[in-house]
């Protein structure tokens, strides 16, 4: 029975093995396919790794945006569910969303949202073997503090590369 | 001698330069535990009598600083800080996490009680081979930082030349005021490791007063050996794995809540409580997170909570500042209740208070105030020197150093919200009302940042109105019964609140018990010790002191503002329900045996073993 | 197709702007596999006839970037960079670990093929479009930090420009070189995330000899589909479970080499080899890491060997620098072989090596050589303009940076130890043995940090005598046989032999299969494609040209250093033994199946499918 979950981030632990991509996409496409996973690690700068995926905001604009209801949410997991064949690859919920977390796939251009795996992330299983611990997976209700974490990841990567490099930091990204 | 009690306390009279070693028999051991009950007890035994005549500032104040016989054994080790408080003329069990609490029962004291004061700038030092009386004129005046760090050097060398060959000594623990104290700001907090504090009560006043400026301890013995060491071992195992069951708090402490406490249960101060609701996604946890929390797994003595992380500015104008995440309170009291929302802003403002050595609550309560007179025009640039606007972190650093100097408004507002407001009316010639209607306090302590109007956080009606210790959110009061087995324990057990809510009651009863020896249980602690420790710091808050005493009933209330309906967010025009506070006040005084006036009876003193003090609550009846 | 690969490789003549995709049978495929095979079938089919005329530094050399089958699959994949070495004259497979090599075959391709010569600086860019010239005026001249800087941004939103509605694109992967490889430094790397780098064979110089600025990729496609998906992704778990049990090596890569390797195995280059043992404390694993490094887990694209740390320098003169742990290669060159000893120095010379695009190994190989000269006096301070002082971490900075500019004596220690020493003994009028003495070099290709005097290390007699690939310490020469499944088969893969080496080789050599659908097994690699690959090099190694050639046999041997007796340490006195070369050079021959004097025979060059190269060996022979 799926709970809800979310998927809590630690960046500042985050190595920059993508093998979240890898794990994501071999579930989702069968295969590695970095640029159709779910979860994709930007990296503006060496160092400053940054995984950006669906933070499931409790006031979910993205489902609001969409013009043809192609977005709903999954009523154990919470998580946003894509209905593909309605998808008319607008790009209005990668613009609602204020982390620009969606993308259009690589493959067939339908919009590709994480879905928490069905509420056994195949990401997190990764990253937590290897013992980075970066994305883990704990049991909670949304609350307000997920909205926070849709955040533009260029940003997020320039505050690590402050909390890492100090003032030169500021010049790298 | 029951479990967990080093066995002695360091007695010292700074006047006469004494330091005696005292005890307490096991009977006044089990009716006050420790920490703030017992130290009720023993400010009600030396200076009860006369306590409407004793400011909180005088000499003759005792400074207490007790640990309890759970100290350094359940997890979360906690010094407990009191005397008679300068703001609220009664007293508050005011407690820090601080490495302080062990070494002093290493040391062989279960804790420090201070009388006079001494000439000159002094510290006291308690070792193995007991306590002693040093200079510190050359600390005086000095940073927190500048003075721990001094202080570890100091104490290092001086007890590694006295006992040279036995390898290397570690650093002494350290509780110590900052100028703020040192400058008899009257709310100023006592300090330890940096960012910890006994924030509420205006301790770090008190030890001002007595020209201390810090407590020094370093032991090398055990730990005080426990009535059932082979029960408390399983039960701190079972302790701990509780603990770390909390992932989300272990992952991000309270800061994550400057956002969440304004735009969830819209109960966050902001600019002086003018409003509680906000949605600035700047204050929001990752961006402390991921900028400026340089160590994210940083705990205290013996706990695995770590609900703590080291926050630093690396770049810009507040380049170099170090301080805690900071915790909720100081994200909105340094943050949000300044009208600032720029995290690393609010990680400077906290850093700035706490090396001043203000309570981070109860200072930029009086800041608040401040700011909102400037705002209404009562106060003008003139009185400052500068002007307070909200969000200005430059303007608000002055401010903090205005205050902790005493220097032009500073030296009013260094006498905490409530008595600025009043000598300000006075200045200005206007009535105190006027001033007192924006003035966010309870019995002089300002308040704890969970506000009650939207009624959707934890903070209710009566949870500071009828609380001894006035706007303290962390021992609020809820029915007389309940709370008297939460915070009032922790705080005389003396250990961390947040490694009490994580555990199961019954387990930490067990605890107290295997520790001891004593018959305790989460029922006595309600029905009996419980409200006998509330009841003694009712009396003597009633009784009050030379400036200022409280009206029964008329002063158990929330502040005006309190009543003022919300004017933004989900909660707007809601609140604190001005019939429910009278209920429940009502409810509150008969459950804990009180008059309809909050006084309590001669029965319930009887009953409580306060006879003694009946004489001098009988005025209050009439 | 067979499995894992893409299928097309781009082919790109930059004198004339033309750019095209080849494409090769399955056949070749299978026999040379990918990376540094298939680079050596490429070089040998396009230029291999004229190969002695062909200046390495000329339009006509080819400057190859290939993956494997297995990169981007396999953990830890890479970039192999290739063509005709300006230091060896023949081929070496130079492999970098970076987000460039699966980026290349998720666009499509699984190499770039680049001759030619541009008359501006360009860069190359590969995406699902395909491949583009564009220019790089304005990125010549910068540092190799300011050129990934700069390309991020330039290349992420060129990108997003073209297609903006698919949502946010990544920073793309990429290959660059400093000013090192823009001035044609002999042994320049290409450099890429900062501080990983393809540093041996001088590929540097090459992009830089065709004004080729940059490699960019990024690609949106599938990592090409493999023989039987299932059993790979199986495979794929496995061997991360090998991985990530290593933890001791997770912690620390070999960041605690700079110790180790002194200390321990007595092998570690110390003032340009004169000694090879030490204990500087200072130079501790633990001094680096508590200090210096800020990120702990930093891993490359699918591995979690993750041997790799940031470390920033955060105070004094060289604050702001940011690179790599150092890994035990740029501590000891960048460190010790410069006679320093302090962590802060090492990582500032190690973060100014890789900004200036200079091998991290073979550039400080010839500034240690250049020392030693001045030690002995046959190079003066007038020479250099200084003075060039072992332990002297601002001479050396300034030493580099005059190397990467070519200016005064850089522009003659540029042209790497070996034809440094020939052109200062021209310059002193002294015989070129007496320079060469002091040159630690095989085959033009300084030796990586791993002495074989002591014999203690992994290096030993004929590691780098005999081994096509000269003093590259990651393709030692073994028996022959053994090492033919070793850093061949990674070279070729394209993968890292860190995470080949945690991994049992049955279970690497069935994922190859899993992956092509070839009959791969270590036998076969070690009896047929393994002695294909390297005879092929020698091959192109012995025709050199047409600067320098080598003798056969003669110069198959260790620098005249490597036979001087070790001076201090537990191995004091030992020496590499000359008998041991001898003999085990022979059998190494024997075993491949090439003459007394290291020559392929013909019997062995029919069995390989190498016929075609026959003629050219012919005239050795003799």
């Amino acid at each position: 029975m799926s709970k809800p979950i979310w998927i809590a981030r630690d960046y500042a632990a985050c190595s920059g093995c993508k093998r979240c991509e890898i794990a994501c996409s071999m579930h989702h496409e069968g295969w590695i396919w970095p640029e159709a996973s779910r979860v994709r690690i930007f990296m503006p700068f060496p160092g400053c790794e940054v995984p950006h995926l669906c933070s499931q905001c409790n006031d979910y604009p993205c489902v609001d945006s969409c013009p043809v209801q192609a977005l709903s949410t999954d009523a154990d997991t919470k998580a946003v569910l894509v209905d593909r064949e309605k998808c008319t690859e607008c790009g209005a919920c990668i613009r609602a969303c204020p982390g620009s977390v969606p993308f259009l796939h690589p493959g067939d251009d339908k919009v590709t949202i994480c879905d928490l795996c069905d509420g056994d992330p195949e990401c997190v299983k990764v990253c937590k073997e290897a013992g980075y611990n970066a994305l883990m997976l704990v049991e909670e209700e949304p609350n307000v503090h997920r909205r926070l974490f849709s955040r533009n990841p260029i940003e997020v990567a320039k505050d690590l590369a402050v909390l890492f490099f100090g003032e030169k930091g500021e010049e790298v990204i | 001698m029951p479990g967990g009690y080093a066995g002695k306390f360091l007695d010292i009279d700074l006047t006469k330069e004494k330091v005696e070693d005292i005890t307490f028999d096991d009977e006044t051991l089990e009716a006050y535990f420790g920490g703030r009950g017992l130290a009720a007890k023993i400010l009600w035994d030396r200076i009860g009598r006369k306590w409407r005549k004793i400011d909180g500032l005088d000499p003759e104040n005792i400074f207490l600083a007790l640990t309890g016989p759970m100290t350094a054994i359940y997890p979360g080790a906690r010094i407990m800080c009191s005397g008679k408080s300068p703001l609220s003329n009664g007293t508050v069990g005011s407690t820090a996490s601080t490495e302080f609490a062990s070494e002093l029962k290493m040391a062989g004291y279960d804790g420090v009680i201070v009388t006079g004061r001494a000439e000159k700038p002094v510290y006291i030092l308690v070792t193995d081979g007991g306590g002693e009386i040093r200079d510190a004129s050359h600390l005086w005046g000095k940073l927190g930082e500048e003075t721990i760090k001094l202080l570890n050097r100091e104490v290092t060398e001086e007890l590694a030349k006295r006992k040279p060959n036995i390898g290397l000594w570690k650093e002494p623990g350290i509780i110590y005021i900052g100028p703020a104290g040192e400058n008899l700001v009257r709310n100023a907090a006592v300090m330890s490791k940096i960012c910890h504090a006994c924030g509420y009560g205006g301790y770090g006043a008190v030890m001002g007063s007595k020209n201390l400026k810090a407590v020094v301890a370093k032991g090398r013995g055990k730990i005080p050996a426990v009535d059932a060491p082979e029960s408390v071992k399983l039960l701190l195992k079972k302790t701990h794995e509780h603990l770390i069951g909390r992932t989300t708090m272990r992952r991000w402490g309270t800061g994550y809540a400057g956002y969440a406490v304004g735009a969830d249960t819209s109960s966050e101060p902001i600019r002086n409580w003018q409003e509680e609701w906000h949605d600035e996604k700047s204050m929001g946890g990752p961006r402390f997170e991921n900028r400026f929390w340089v160590k994210k797994k940083w705990a205290d003595f013996g706990c695995t909570t770590n609900c703590m992380k080291i926050s630093c500015i690396k770049t810009g104008r507040w380049k170099g500042d170090i301080t805690d995440m900071p915790d909720y309170e100081l994200e909105a009291y340094c943050g949000t209740n300044l009208g600032i929302f720029d995290p690393g802003d609010n990680v400077h403002m906290s850093a700035v208070i706490d090396n001043l050595g203000h309570s981070g609550i109860n200072g930029p309560n009086t800041m608040g105030f401040a700011a909102e007179l400037y705002q209404r025009g009562i106060l003008t640039e003139k009185d400052f020197g500068f002007k307070p606007t909200w969000g200005d972190a430059e303007a608000m650093t002055k401010l903090a150093w205005l205050i902790a100097e005493r220097k032009k408004i500073g030296r009013v507002l260094g006498e905490g919200t409530y008595r600025a407001a009043l000598k300000i009316a006075k200045k200005k010639d206007m009535k105190p009302e006027e001033l007192l209607k924006y003035a966010v306090h309870v019995k002089g302590i300002e308040i704890g940042a969970h506000g009650t109007r939207s009624d959707a956080d934890y903070t209710h009606d009566i949870s500071y109105a009828a609380s001894v210790q006035g706007g303290d959110h962390t021992s609020v009061a809820v029915d007389g019964f309940t709370e008297m087995s939460a915070a009032v324990f922790t705080d005389s057990a003396v250990f961390c609140n947040f490694c009490f809510f994580g555990v199961p009651q019954e387990l930490v009863f067990d605890f107290a018990k295997a520790v001891t020896g004593f018959p305790i249980t989460q029922e006595s602690w309600r029905r009996v010790t419980g409200p006998r420790i509330v009841t003694l710091q009712r009396a003597l808050l009633l009784l009050g002191g030379p400036d200022v005493t409280w009206e029964p009933v008329g002063d158990d209330d929330n502040p005006p503002r309190f009543y003022e309906p919300l004017p933004s967010g989900p909660y707007k025009g809601s609140k604190t329900d001005e019939a429910l506070v009278k209920q429940k006040r009502k409810t509150y005084f008969e459950t804990l045996g009180w008059d309809e006036k909050g006084i309590p009876t001669k029965e319930t003193l009887k009953r409580l073993g306060l006879s003694d003090v009946d004489p001098l609550m009988r005025k209050f009846r009439k | 197709m067979p499995g894992g690969y893409a299928g097309k490789f781009l082919d790109i003549d930059l004198s004339k702007g033309k750019i095209s995709e080849t494409r090769f049978d399955d056949e070749t495929l299978e026999a040379y596999f990918g990376g540094r095979g298939l680079a050596t079938k490429i070089l040998w089919d396009r230029i291999g006839r004229k190969w002695a005329r062909v200046d390495a530094l000329g339009p006509e050399n080819l400057l190859i970037a290939l993956t494997g089958p297995m990169t981007g699959i396999y953990p830890g994949g890479r970039i192999c960079v290739s063509g005709k070495s300006p230091l060896s004259n023949g081929t070496v497979g130079s492999t970098a670990s970076t987000e460039f090599a699966h980026e290349l075959k998720c666009a499509g391709y699984d190499g770039v093929i680049v001759s030619g010569k541009a008359d501006e600086p360009v860069y190359i860019q590969v995406t699902d479009k395909g491949g583009e010239i564009k220019p790089a005026g304005h990125l010549w001249g910068k540092d190799s930090e300011e050129t990934l800087i700069a390309l991020n941004r330039e290349v992420g939103a060129a990108l997003a420009k073209r297609k903006p509605n698919v949502g946010l694109w990544r920073e793309p992967g990429m290959i660059y070189i400093g000013p090192a490889g823009e001035n044609m430094v002999r042994n320049a790397a290409v450099i890429t995330k900062l501080c990983h780098a393809c540093g041996y064979g001088g590929y540097g110089a090459v992009m830089g000899s065709k004004k080729l600025k940059a490699i960019v990729a990024k690609g949106r496609g599938r990592v090409p589909a493999v023989d039987a998906p299932e059993a790979a992704k199986l495979l794929w778990r496995r061997s991360h479970e090998y991985l990530i049990a290593r933890s001791g090596f997770r912690r620390q890569g070999t960041g605690y080499g700079g110790y180790g390797f002194g200390n321990n195995t007595s092998s570690e280059p110390i003032r340009n080899w004169q000694e090879e043992w030490h204990d500087e404390r200072s130079f501790g694993g633990p001094m680096f890491e508590t200090r210096f490094w800020v990120k702990k887990k930093w891993s490359d694209w699918n591995c979690t060997t993750n041997c790799m740390k940031v470390s920033c320098i955060k105070t004094g003169p060289w604050k702001g620098d940011i690179t790599d742990m150092p890994d035990y290669e740029l501590q000891s060159h960048c460190g010790t072989n410069f006679g320093i000893f302090d962590p802060e120095a090492c990582i500032h010379l190690s973060t100014l090596v890789d900004k200036l695009g200079h091998s991290g190994i073979n550039g400080p190989n010839a500034m240690g050589f250049a020392a030693e000269l001045y030690q002995r006096g046959i190079l003066t301070k007038k020479d250099i303009g200084f003075e060039l002082k072992w332990g002297d971490p601002n001479a050396f900075d300034r030493l580099m940076r005059m190397i990467a500019r070519r200016e005064g004596i850089g522009d003659v220690l540029a042209e790497g130890t070996y034809r440094a020493a020939l052109k200062i003994a021209e310059m002193k009028k002294m015989k070129p043995e007496e320079l060469l003495k002091y040159a630690v070099v095989v085959k033009g290709i300084e030796v990586g940090a791993h002495g074989t005097r002591s014999d203690a290390d992994f290096a030993h007699d004929i590691s780098y005598a005999a081994s096509v690939q000269g003093g590259d310490h990651t393709s030692l020469a073994d028996d022959g046989y053994s090492d033919m499944s070793g850093s061949i088969f990674a070279d070729s893969g394209v993968f890292c032999s860190f995470a080949y080496g945690g991994v049992p080789q049955e279970l690497v050599f069935d994922f190859a299969k899993a992956i092509t659908g070839f009959p791969v097994t270590i036998e076969s690699w070690r009896r047929v494609t393994g002695p294909r690959i390297v005879t092929l090099q020698k091959a192109l190694l012995l025709m050199g040209g047409p600067d320098v050639t080598w003798k056969p046999i003669e110069d198959d041997d260790n620098p005249p250093r490597f036979y001087e007796p070790l001076p201090n340490g537990p191995y004091a006195g030992k020496t590499t033994d000359r008998a041991k070369v001898e003999s085990k050079m022979q059998t190494y021959f024997q075993t491949l199946g090439w003459d007394e004097r290291g020559i392929p025979t013909r019997e062995t060059l029919d069995k390989l499918g190498l016929s075609d190269v026959e003629p050219f060996m012919r005239k050795l022979r003799k």
